[in-house]
């Protein structure tokens, strides 16, 4: 039997529930709301109220080219970013699992650029890929033009595809590595009594068993990489050049504080919000299936 | 099958050792149950041999070939885990045959070898379900048959019993002994259950502190421990043991309150030693009777088929195990008797059997307090 607390009047427990119920209202369903209204009308230039227009802002936004553009820059962003972050975030705690040398160490450390706030970080990768000083200035100067992400759309968007990962590496890599310890030591063992080698044992045994953090890792990382790249993108690229990083949030925050496109930029989020929906039902429907629960 | 020769193994973590040289010799063939407290270092052995844990020193030889640097899958050991460590996501054709996919027997086969351990195990009509929807008999069976299907040289169980219910236990035990009869592999059986150690062992080993205290067949073992731990840890209730002193005319017990009348044990006078006796082998007789022990009753524990006494012998705690029809109540006293050839004598000082009445009377005569 599960332990139940009951209230002796409902009234106590609606009170507990009401401080969050007020923080969810005021913090995302309010907005929410705000932002499909706009989307579906036209502030006034001067103020005085707004014109109901239907799906004309959608319209427009649909038929322009650059619109299109932001989306797929923001889906390769999200493909390869949560790709890289999951990948060596996996391989490290898989190493770390097995106590090789050196494993406490990256255990300590390897949180620590979750921690970091996205404009900060990404004013030390605008350094740290700079390419007239530094690491890449040196490749620079061996293959001149080879690294240049002030002008090289491709090179921009590798230069936030790293600094995202290198972020979101140290988040994946703390559950990883407790999914790993949670697979019973004696799981292990058997597999290597029954004849598997080290490398046998990772894809029968262990990718298998964490294949729930896998799975939640997925969904956290693509819906992340979705939103949390603002920061990044704005203090590396500011969306430069001509577009290559301008990814679906950024272009919201450019045409409605920039642009003052207000409307346009709630019909962006909109959209955002049910792609992101959308993205996540697709995962839970097709790729769930493929999910072992213990 | 194969035979393990065991020389002067040791295991140290960073600074402690846990074993501290071991020498055994376990027969082709053999079921070996080693026995030990928890903490003995009788499981860190067993993984040794399976080549789970390494070997700090000594070498383990497994037919003759030294396998201290062999990973465990070229030892040719199989091995069944006290918490089974069945793979959760794998069905139990799929647990069972999961040693013959890796080793890339072709599917037609594997699946045909499958099908016969389980025959052998009753498991056919669960092949397609998942370990968690086993009962823990089940799963059990289940860890044997995924050792078995490999046709394994030595099979290793590390407490295999310890997580089923008494019932189950009882079954899986002479299910295990007959599966032995049956495949005659080498086995070494951990347990840290003494009943299950004498029903399946051919010969036991008793583990204390890392180190052997004794080798040999249950019924040795029960009847000549040769330590007085072995003495107190085999047998259940567990061995009376009293300390005492060798005086001319026999034994002072209990610092002196009590005397005991014994042969001339060829110990010499003022030796320390302590006297062991077997619940088992106390008479409760009526009080007073001649050359009986008085006591006063603390406790009984109704067992059915007889009962367990607890007397109090000057502040020492003292058990009789009785079939008698004597219904002695808590509080009364009543005598205790025992023959002299049911003493057992251990140094004080290092627990060894001290070997006594070495010329055994044919028919000894009843000991008296």
């Amino acid at each position: 039997m599960e332990k139940r607390v009951t209230f002796g009047k409902w009234t106590i427990g609606i009170l507990f529930a009401v401080p969050q119920l007020i923080l969810i209202f005021t913090f995302f369903y309010w907005p929410a709301g705000q932002a499909v209204y706009w989307s579906l009308t036209l502030q006034q230039p001067w103020g005085g109220g707004n014109i109901w227009v239907g799906l004309d802002n959608f319209r427009s936004i649909l038929a322009n080219a650059d619109y299109w553009n932001s989306i797929t820059a923001s889906l390769i962003f999200a493909g390869i970013s949560t790709g890289l972050a999951m990948f060596i975030a996996l391989v490290l705690a898989a190493l770390t699992d097995r106590q090789l040398a050196g494993s406490w160490l990256y255990r300590v450390v390897l949180i620590w650029p979750y921690g970091i706030a996205a404009p900060a970080l990404a004013m030390a990768f605008r350094f740290i890929l700079a390419p007239e000083a530094g690491f890449m200035a040196f490749a620079n100067h061996f293959w001149p033009g080879f690294w240049d992400p002030g002008l090289n759309g491709a090179d921009a968007m590798a230069s936030v595809i790293i600094a995202f990962s290198w972020k979101y590496v140290g988040y994946n890599f703390i559950f990883f590595l407790a999914a790993f310890q949670a697979i019973p030591r004696s799981l292990i063992e058997a597999a290597a009594m029954d004849g598997s080698g080290v490398i046998r044992r990772f894809w029968d045994i262990q990718f298998p068993l964490i294949t729930p953090t896998i799975f939640f890792l997925l969904v956290i990382n693509i819906t992340e990489s979705f939103q949390d790249s603002f920061g990044i993108v704005d203090i590396m690229t500011a969306g430069g050049p001509a577009n290559a990083t301008n990814l679906m949030v950024y272009k919201i925050y450019s045409d409605g504080f920039k642009g003052l496109d207000y409307s346009g930029a709630a019909a962006q989020s909109i959209i955002l919000m049910l792609l992101i929906i959308a993205l996540t039902i697709v995962q839970f429907r097709f790729i769930e299936r493929r999910v072992h629960y213990r | 099958m194969a035979s393990i020769t065991i020389r002067g193994v040791k295991k140290n973590y960073a600074k402690t050792q846990v074993v501290h040289g071991v020498d055994l010799d376990f027969a082709s063939g053999e079921f070996v149950v080693i026995l030990g407290p928890s903490g003995c270092g009788k499981s860190t052995l067993l993984r040794m041999i399976a080549g789970l844990e390494e070997i700090s020193d000594g070498t383990i030889a497994i037919d003759g070939a030294v396998v201290n640097k062999l990973e465990p899958r070229e030892r040719g050991c199989a091995m069944v885990f006290q918490n089974y460590a069945l793979y959760p996501h794998m069905s139990v054709a799929q647990n069972i045959g999961y040693s013959l996919k890796v080793a890339g027997v072709p599917a037609a086969e594997r699946t045909q070898r499958i099908r016969a351990v389980a025959r052998v195990l009753e498991l056919e009509h669960l092949l397609d379900r998942k370990p968690m929807a086993l009962s823990g008999g089940q799963r059990q069976r289940v860890a044997m048959g995924r050792a078995m299907i490999r046709e394994p040289k030595v099979f290793l169980f590390d407490e295999p019993l310890s997580n089923l219910d008494a019932k189950l236990r009882v079954q899986m035990r002479s299910e295990i002994r007959k599966l032995h009869r049956r495949l005659s592999a080498t086995s070494v059986f951990v347990t840290h259950d003494q009943v299950e150690a004498m029903t399946l062992a051919d010969r036991l080993v008793v583990m204390n502190g890392g180190r052997v205290e004794q080798v040999g067949t249950p019924a040795d073992v029960y009847s000549r421990p040769a330590s007085r731990f072995v003495a107190t840890f085999v047998g259940a209730p567990a061995m009376n043991m009293l300390e005492g002193e060798v005086v001319l005319d026999g034994l002072s017990l209990l610092g002196g309150s009590r005397k005991l009348n014994v042969s001339r044990t060829g110990l010499a006078v003022g030796s320390k030693v302590a006297v062991g006796i077997r619940p088992e082998a106390v008479r409760m007789v009526a009080p007073g009777t001649p050359g009986a022990l008085a006591a006063t009753v603390d406790l009984i524990e109704e067992l059915g088929a007889g009962r367990v006494i607890y007397v109090d012998l000057d502040g020492a705690s003292f058990s009789a195990v009785t079939s008698e029809t004597v219904h002695p109540e808590p509080g009364s006293t009543v005598g205790l008797q025992f023959a002299e050839s049911d003493l057992h004598f251990f140094s004080s000082e290092t627990g060894a059997r001290l070997d006594v009445f070495k010329a055994s009377v044919p028919a000894p005569a009843p000991a008296t307090l």
